[in-house]
C-alpha cells in the first residue's frame, strides 16, 4: 500500500473528482427533474391557455395573476379553499388537544391497564382506515353528519389520534419528574400540572404532530369524496375533480387550481421543514 | 383500589398515577373518537362482511355468500385479480425505482460537504402535495397533444419515443409508478439518511484503514447495518402501494383506463362500495375484510422476516 501510494496518487485523485463531479450531475439532475415540472406550472398560470397550446413549454411573458383569480372565482376554489380550511384546522385542533391529555397520562404513569392501551391506540398507525369507510358511512348516516363538515372534521380527529399519542407519549415521557413533584408540593391539581408545566415543555413535539396531521388531511380525497355531496361542502382535493371536467380547455386556469391547492402546504413546509422531516423519520432516527 | 395506592416507580417518571377519576378524564375523550370513528367501524366492517344488504338497510345473516360473490360475479372476479396483480407490478415497481433512488441520493448526500439540506428539501417537497394533485399534474405534462414531456423529448430528436402515455394500456401504470415515485422518493431518502446517520463513524474509518474502499464499506458494512430500515420502508411501501387511491384516479379515473391497465384494489373497492349494486355495502364490506387480511398479515410476515435478518447479522 505505502510503496504504491505516490504512484496512485495522481490517478486516484482524478477518480475522486470525477466522483465528485458524477455526484453533483446527479443531485441536480434529480433535482431538476423535482423542480422544472413545478416551475413549469407556475409559469403557466400567467400564459394564456392558447399560447400554452401552441407552446407547451415556454416562458411567461407578463406577470399576470388573471388565471388564479377565474379559478378561485368562477372555478369555486374560494369555496373549496375556506371548507379545507375550516376542516383541516379544526380537526388538527381536535385530535392534537385530546391526543395531548391521554399522551400525558399514558407517558407519565402506569396504571392497570397502560399498557394495553398505549397499545391499542399505536395499533392505529398501521389500521388501513379507509377499509372501514361502509360501517363509517352508515354511523354518520345514523348521526345524520353525513354531507357535514362536522362529520368530516370527527373522522378526521380520530385518524390523527394514534399518531400524535404515540409521539407526544414519548415526549411527555422524557421530562423529569420534578418539575410535576414540585407543583404537586405546593398544591397544583392534575389538571393543572399537565396545561401549565408539562404542555409547554413539549411544544417541539406539539409542532411535529400539528404539521405531520395537516398535511395529510390537507391533501385527503378518499373522505370528502364519499362523506359530502353537496358541492358548496366540498375541499379542496373532491373540488378539484369536477373542476378539472368543467375547464378542460382552460389550461392556465387548471394549471392556478393545482398552485392554490398546494400553496398553504409549501408555506407550512417552508415554516416548518425541521417538524416535517422530524415526523417522517419518526422512528428511525436517534 | 388497591391498585391506586400501590405506588409503582419502576417506570421511571416518578409518581405513582393520579386517582381513576383524574386518568378517565384525561383519557376518556381520545378514547372515545378514537374508538368510536375508527376501531368500532373497523371492527363492524367484518361483521358486516356476513350480511347480506338491502341498499343502507342490513338483512340476514348469509355467512360468506358476499365473500363466493366477489369471486364469481361479473365483472368483479375479473376486475379483482387483475387490480391486485397490478398493485403488485405497483409495488414491485416502486421498490426498484423510488426505493432504490432514495437508498442512491441517501448514500450521496450522506458525503455531500455541503447543500445537503438544500437537496433534501427539494427532493422531499413534492411529498406535500396531494396524491390527487400530482396525478393531475402529470396528466397535464403528459397530455399527448399539448403535453410538455412529449414537446421536450421532441426538441431533443426522441420524437419517437413521444406516445400518448397515459392512453396506452402498456405505458399507463409504469408511468403513473414513475410518478408516484416522484412524489415519494424523498421519504425514503429520509429514512435511509437517518438510518446511515445512526452508523457510527468509528466502523466506517476502521473499515477504511482496512483497507475497504466505497462499494465494500457499503456492501458490506452499510447496506447490512440499514437491514431495519430497509424493512419499514418495505412495508410502508407494501402499505401505501395497496392503498393507492387518488393518483390512480387522476391518472386512469375512476374505472382505472385506459381498458382497466390501471385499475387497483383501492378503485375496485370504492367501486363496488359506492357505485355497486343494491347489495354493494355487504359485497364491500367482504372485499375490506380481505383487503384488510391481505395487507396485515403481509405486513406482519414482511417485518418478522426483517427482525430474523437482523437478529441474524449480529
Amino acid at each position: 500500500m505505502t510503496t504504491n501510494h505516490n504512484a496512485n496518487y495522481p490517478r486516484k485523485r482524478r477518480k475522486i473528482e470525477a466522483g465528485k463531479a458524477a455526484t453533483a450531475v446527479l443531485l441536480w439532475g434529480y433535482a431538476a427533474v423535482v423542480l422544472l415540472p413545478l416551475l413549469l406550472v407556475i409559469g403557466n398560470t400567467m400564459r394564456p391557455s392558447r399560447e400554452i397550446f401552441k407552446h407547451p413549454v415556454g416562458f411567461p411573458t407578463s406577470i399576470n395573476f388573471d388565471s388564479y383569480i377565474r379559478a378561485w372565482q368562477e372555478a369555486n376554489f374560494n369555496t373549496y379553499f375556506v371548507n379545507s380550511l375550516l376542516i383541516t384546522v379544526s380537526a388538527v385542533v381536535l385530535a392534537t388537544a385530546v391526543a395531548s391529555s391521554a399522551a400525558y397520562i399514558l407517558g407519565r404513569y402506569s396504571f392497570k391497564g397502560s399498557k394495553i392501551l398505549s397499545a391499542y391506540f399505536l395499533a392505529g398507525l398501521m389500521l388501513p382506515f379507509r377499509l372501514a369507510i361502509v360501517p363509517l358511512f352508515l354511523l354518520l348516516n345514523d348521526l345524520g353528519l353525513i354531507d357535514s363538515r362536522f362529520g368530516l372534521i370527527l373522522v378526521y380527529a380520530a385518524t390523527g389520534i394514534p399518531f400524535s399519542v404515540f409521539i407526544l407519549s414519548a415526549f411527555f415521557r422524557q421530562l423529569p419528574p420534578e418539575l410535576s413533584e414540585a407543583a404537586r408540593i405546593d398544591g397544583a391539581g392534575e389538571f393543572t400540572i399537565f396545561s401549565r408545566i408539562m404542555l409547554p415543555l413539549v411544544r417541539p413535539a406539539l409542532a411535529t404532530v400539528t404539521v405531520f396531521q395537516f398535511v395529510p388531511l390537507w391533501n385527503d380525497f378518499f373522505f370528502p369524496l364519499v362523506l359530502l355531496r353537496s358541492t358548496d361542502k366540498w375541499t379542496l382535493p373532491v373540488g378539484m375533480t369536477r373542476f378539472f371536467g368543467e375547464f378542460q380547455t382552460d389550461w392556465s386556469t387548471l394549471f392556478a387550481g393545482l398552485i392554490i391547492t398546494t400553496l398553504p402546504l409549501v408555506i407550512l413546509f417552508l415554516l416548518a421543514t425541521k417538524q416535517i422531516i422530524a415526523g417522517l423519520t419518526a422512528g428511525v432516527s436517534k | 383500589m388497591a391498585v391506586i395506592k400501590k405506588r409503582k416507580t419502576n417506570t421511571g417518571v416518578g409518581q405513582g398515577a393520579p386517582p381513576w377519576p383524574t386518568i378517565v378524564l384525561f383519557l376518556l375523550p381520545a378514547f372515545l373518537l378514537y374508538t368510536v370513528f375508527m376501531i368500532w367501524p373497523l371492527v363492524q366492517s367484518m361483521i358486516f362482511s356476513t350480511f347480506e344488504f338491502k341498499g343502507l338497510a342490513r338483512g340476514a345473516f348469509v355467512g360468506l355468500a358476499n365473500f363466493r360473490e366477489l369471486f364469481t360475479r361479473f365483472p368483479l372476479n375479473e376486475q379483482l385479480p387483475r387490480a391486485f396483480m397490478h398493485n403488485g407490478v405497483f409495488f414491485i415497481g416502486t421498490m426498484l425505482i423510488q426505493n432504490t433512488l432514495g437508498l442512491l441520493f441517501a448514500l450521496l448526500l450522506s458525503k455531500a460537504p455541503f447543500g445537503k439540506r438544500f437537496f433534501q428539501t427539494v427532493y422531499t417537497m413534492p411529498y406535500l402535495i396531494s396524491a390527487l394533485v400530482v396525478g393531475y399534474l402529470w396528466s397535464l405534462m403528459l397530455n399527448p397533444l399539448f403535453g410538455p414531456v412529449n414537446q421536450i423529448l421532441k426538441l431533443i430528436g426522441l420524437s419517437d419515443l413521444a406516445r400518448p402515455w397515459l392512453g396506452d394500456p402498456a405505458t399507463a401504470l409504469p408511468v403513473i409508478i414513475l410518478v408516484n415515485a416522484w412524489q415519494w422518493m424523498g421519504f425514503p431518502m429520509l429514512l435511509f439518511a437517518a438510518g446511515l446517520a445512526n452508523i457510527g463513524n468509528d466502523i466506517r474509518e476502521a473499515a477504511t484503514i482496512d483497507g475497504a474502499n466505497a462499494w465494500q464499506l457499503f456492501r458490506r458494512i452499510e447496506l447490512p447495518l440499514l437491514t431495519p430500515v430497509i424493512g419499514i420502508i418495505t412495508v410502508l411501501t407494501f402499505i401505501g402501494n395497496f392503498n393507492a387511491f387518488g393518483i390512480v384516479w387522476a391518472l386512469g379515473g375512476v374505472g382505472g383506463e385506459p381498458a382497466g391497465s390501471t385499475d387497483v384494489l383501492g378503485l375496485v373497492f370504492y367501486r363496488t362500495a359506492f357505485r355497486g349494486g343494491v347489495d354493494a355495502f355487504g359485497l364491500a364490506s367482504a372485499l375490506a375484510v380481505l383487503m384488510f387480511l391481505f395487507i396485515f398479515g403481509i405486513s406482519n410476515i414482511v417485518l418478522r422476516w426483517f427482525r430474523r435478518m437482523e437478529s441474524d447479522l449480529t
